[in-house]
């Protein structure tokens, strides 16, 4: 069934059913000249602008919430409709019914809805708690499930930040199938698909899978309705782009008013909006400043997303993030490029609205990408700090080329993948329960295999990589177990209706874990490997501490002695962790990736054998430790490329701080430099990199003073925050952390 | 053979064209008054390395390199090396990396020829222009480095000439204008670059109870940095007009045609 309002689009098999990937394909133009067709800001775009500024100013005034609406349960249609100002808006909806008030979303957790808005100054309203009386939560779900060893687990730190008490996210909507489609088509699609499942044996996965996709059409029908609130009818394709926007917003919105996972990424959007734009070009309907001005408006709209979070949750994801992170280029499977003039205009809201953590705007970067967007995104990144690099030579192979990236680094195929996701666990914590037989020092609890203290002198390589051993296999165990429980719960009690109705029925599932101090075991192992490393005990007889003698490789020098050790270890952890069979046939995965948690990580944990004291931070993600890196960047470059992605298919953070003056004397030289490092890195199969261009002494200046810098933007790990946004904590750990300098 | 090698710096990009190696060799017969690096002056301290090990070390990293970049060989001075450096820079060639030797120029022989001619290009160090001031803050005459600079010209070896601008020394506009003269008359000079003199090494000079002699000495603010670096002309990479002489010959060379001699 054709619709007038794909007139003009080259038709194909994505017109039978739903394909939006074939449509791109069949529709889009690459691009391969430089920035130069770029329009600024409207007056229009800078005035409204202007007014989301005050907002913000006013949002950091009142502590960092600016309104909270209690007595409101969010969901697609329970807020009347809110503006920030009508007249001058392009495209329309906010979250609730004023912007950045926030709504409270209490599937995942009552305690934790409760919470987030104490600590705000706000109450509850007693209406929604009494709504939630006979209701089950996902967090109450969880926790009637947790064994004791799971609970023990979690409370010791050595597994933490799970999504048991809120939104898991990670999910991403195939938000354009509502402009391809229009919602009715989806819904004849998920109605058909319902109907044929009821001809197979229903065994129990079919019945709950029936269930789902009765949710799905529901949910769809309320996005209509929610559209129809702002006067949108949605039902039939998008006839423009102003309407593909609209109604892929829309879509995106419907979805954050329902969830509030702790990720809810856009996808890959600007290349498919791209198509509507040439249309529309062609059509003479619109011109280059028209074009800018749409997804201007849009990108507001996006950076005025929020969640309402507790204090405990902003330690593990600092700065208030929502993840809207939107993948820009990449090549396709044909050989052609994906970037299109659209790409240049998503990263140019970076100058038309000035640089912003969100969207989370993700270049997928490959060596045979168009060099005059190379050089652009390199610009952007020198200019704003606000873009981060995947490496789309690595993951084009395992997701196609129409994948986009969850959070900081999950790749998934949009539409047709989603993904449970798990946080992850702290292997420098682990390392010290297994050389202390079973005993946790940090919090004085006893988990795991019990066995003696390991009493040695001198730590022998041999004897404690064997006992590491036992207790690696005894944690992935665990933890496979753990998340089963976990995402059983959250399909039962807090089932993601929107965003899987814009899913294929029949979705491939990814169990996401993660491990967090790589590089301080790594380092560790080194450290009793090449040097003399005595444990210290306290009066219990338990290692608290420990005395290195001698020199050994550190991780982040390009040195295989010790890289291969961190390589060695993370091919290990998901060996192990593939042992344990998961919740609906998911597919083991596996980040290093820490988010900020990186900070709470390292408190929770004591003094490790490579020299960092019990509770200093560790380094994010898979970053060598902070200043140890003693041969320059490129050898720490090197040494994070060597951890192997087939290992780590969710993908393996880098966080690259760089002083301008060490990228080049002058703007042109560094955007060349940039481009060069970008295509080394990537060359070496590494998977992810952010950039930071920029001095220490200028996060000092913010430390000292935020007020002053309000708009500063800095990448962290795997997205970007508004420096001020972080907790003093936080920044001091970005502070410390090593920044390559002119020699 | 081994050379002797203080350190490596596997991000090199200020230092010659593109994202570059820098291999600090050991040892220099110089005490500049502003030397940044006074832990590489002993010839018998560092750690011997062999060409082949070196080599092995960049190419670790040649694929930043790009286009332009590759390995640059700094010190100390790398022509008391000469030798050494030959021995590596050949390797290099033998795998496709582009050579840069940043120098003072203070040393010319046999051994140096040799070296010149596996050099693609020289960063050359020129300090003052006026012997006096060479003779009092160097421990060379002025002669040394402009008959290296002479020498390369022959070669038509591309060359960055480049000094570190120190208040009351160096930083004059006389002074700069005649280093513009110098530069103009060399047609294989395509780039002058200004340093500013910094300090961060008195903390080695503290560690090696060595007396800083231009401890005195201010750093140069941005905004002096940039009224000199603003009577650059643009054939030498600045931004004023074009200096005292035509240059045809000159951006032939640099664009690539090397080997044109004077």
């Amino acid at each position: 069934m054709e619709s007038r309002n794909w007139d003009g689009f080259t038709k194909g098999a994505w017109t039978d059913s739903i394909d939006v990937r074939g449509f791109i394909q069949l529709n889009y133009k690459e691009y391969k000249g430089d920035d130069s067709f770029l329009a600024e800001a409207t007056p229009r775009t800078k005035s409204l602008m202007k007014k989301v500024e005050g907002l913000f100013a006013l949002e950091r005034q009142f502590g960092g919430v600016l309104d909270v609406d209690t007595s409101t349960v969010s969901s697609l249609t329970s807020y009347s409709p809110g503006y920030i100002d009508k007249p001058s808006e392009l495209i329309f909806g906010l979250q609730t019914n004023r912007p950045l008030k926030r709504g409270v979303n209490p599937f995942g957790g009552m305690r934790m809805a409760k919470q987030a808005c104490e600590a705000y100054g706000y109450q509850l309203s007693d209406k929604v708690q009494e709504e939630f009386r006979f209701r089950t939560t996902h967090n109450e779900g969880v926790f009637r499930a947790y064994t004791d060893e799971m609970r023990a687990a979690r409370k010791c730190h050595v597994i933490t930040g799970l999504p048991d008490a809120y939104g898991r996210g990670r999910i991403i909507g195939d938000y354009r199938r509502v402009a391809l489609y229009g919602v009715d088509r989806l819904i004849e699609e998920k109605k058909k698909d319902k109907a044929a499942i009821g001809f197979a044996d229903l065994d129990a996965e079919k019945v709950r899978l029936t269930e789902e996709l009765f949710q799905q059409i529901t949910f769809l029908g309320f996005m209509k309705e929610m559209a129809s609130m702002y006067g949108f009818d949605i039902s039939k394709p998008a006839a423009n782009l102003k309407e593909a926007i609209q109604w892929t917003y829309f879509a995106y919105l419907a979805s954050i008013k329902e969830q509030n996972g702790a990720a809810m990424s856009l996808g890959r959007v600007a290349t498919f909006f791209d198509i509507y734009a040439e249309r529309d070009l062609e059509r003479g309907d619109i011109d280059e400043s028209g074009i800018q001005e749409l997804f201007d408006d849009f990108v507001i709209k996006l950076r005025l997303a929020r969640h309402l979070r507790t204090p405990e949750y902003n330690e593990l994801f600092g700065g208030d993030p929502m993840w809207i992170t939107e993948a820009v280029g990449g090549m396709g499977e044909d050989g052609r490029t994906l970037v299109s003039k659209s790409s240049f205009r998503i990263l140019n809201t970076l100058y038309t609205l000035g640089s912003s953590p969100e969207p989370n705007l993700t270049v997928l970067w490959s060596k045979d990408l168009p060099a005059p967007f190379k050089r652009f995104c390199a610009k952007v990144s020198v200019d704003t700090d606000s873009i981060q690099y995947e490496n789309d030579d690595i993951m084009r192979p395992l997701y196609g080329d129409d994948y986009a990236i969850a959070c900081c680094v999950s790749a998934m195929r949009v539409g047709k993948q989603m993904q449970f996701f798990g946080a992850r666990c702290n292997l420098g914590k682990l390392l010290l329960i297994a050389l202390n037989g079973g005993y946790d020092s940090t919090s004085k609890m006893h988990i795991g295999p019990q066995m003696p203290v390991m009493s040695v002198e001198k730590l022998d390589y041999d004897a404690v990589t064997e006992r590491f051993q036992i207790y690696l296999e005894w944690l992935c165990h665990l933890y496979v177990n753990t998340m089963n429980v976990i995402h059983y719960m959250h399909d039962k009690y807090a089932y993601e209706k929107t965003q899987m109705a814009l899913h294929d029925t029949a979705v491939e599932r990814l169990m996401a874990f993660g491990i967090a101090g790589l590089s301080v075991v790594a380092d560790s192992l080194s450290a009793i490997k090449y040097a003399n490393v005595k444990p210290l005990r306290n009066d219990e007889g338990f290692i608290v501490d420990f005395k290195t003698e001698g020199d050994f490789p550190k991780y982040g020098n390009d040195d295989d002695r010790v890289d291969l050790i961190a390589r060695d270890m993370a091919h290990n952890v998901i060996t192990e962790l593939r042992k344990t069979p998961t919740y609906r046939g998911a597919i083991h995965t596996l980040s290093v990736l820490t988010i900020t948690s990186n900070v709470m990580y390292g408190k929770n944990t004591g003094a490790t054998p490579d020299g960092r004291k019990a509770g200093e931070a560790y380094a994010p993600g898979a970053n060598p430790m902070h200043n140890r890196e003693e041969n320059g960047a490129l050898a720490s470059l090197n040494s994070v490329a060597k951890i192997s992605y087939d290992d780590c298919r969710d993908g393996i953070s880098n966080t690259f701080s760089i002083t301008p003056e060490a990228l080049g004397r002058e703007e042109g030289e560094r955007v060349g430099n940039l481009v060069a490092i970008l295509d080394g890195y990537f060359a070496k199969r590494a998977h992810h990199i952010n950039v930071n261009v920029l001095n220490r002494e200028t996060l000092m200046k913010a430390y000292e003073d935020p007020e002053a810098y309000p708009n500063l933007t800095i990448r962290v790990s795997g997205y970007a925050v508004n420096f001020h946004k972080l907790s003093r904590e936080q920044q001091r750990e970005v502070i410390s952390r090593t920044f390559h300098e002119a020699v | 053979m081994q050379g002797r090698f203080h350190s490596f710096q596997s991000l090199g990009t200020l230092d010659g064209p593109g994202v570059r190696f820098v291999a600090f060799a050991q040892g220099c017969p110089l005490r500049c008054g502003c030397c940044h690096n006074p832990d590489t002056w002993d010839m018998a301290g560092g750690r011997e390395w062999s060409a082949g090990d070196i080599l092995k070390k960049a190419l670790r990293f040649r694929e930043y390199f790009g286009e332009e970049g590759g390995l640059t060989l700094s010190g100390g001075e790398p022509l008391m090396q000469a030798a050494f450096a030959r021995e590596l820079f050949l390797l290099c060639h033998e795998n496709g990396l582009n050579t840069c030797l940043d120098t003072s120029g203070c040393v010319l022989n046999s051994d140096v020829e040799a070296l010149l001619a596996v050099t693609d290009r020289v960063l050359l160090d020129l300090k003052y222009v006026t012997d006096e001031k060479y003779r009092a803050h160097v421990g060379c005459g002025l002669d040394a480095p402009l008959r290296f600079l002479a020498r390369l010209c022959v070669l038509g070896i591309p060359t960055t000439l480049r000094q570190v601008t120190i208040p009351g020394l160096n930083d004059d506009e006389e002074s700069l204008r005649e280093l513009i003269r110098i530069a103009e008359a060399h047609p294989c000079v395509d780039k002058l670059e200004l340093l500013p003199f910094r300090k961060v090494c008195q903390v080695k000079y503290d560690d090696m109870k060595l007396d800083f002699p231009f401890a005195h000495i201010p750093s140069p603010d941005a905004e002096s940095m940039a009224k000199l670096r603003a009577l650059i002309p643009a054939l030498l990479g600045g931004e004023a007009e074009s200096g005292v002489k035509e240059r045809a010959v000159h951006s032939e060379l640099s664009s690539g045609k090397k080997k044109t001699g004077c």
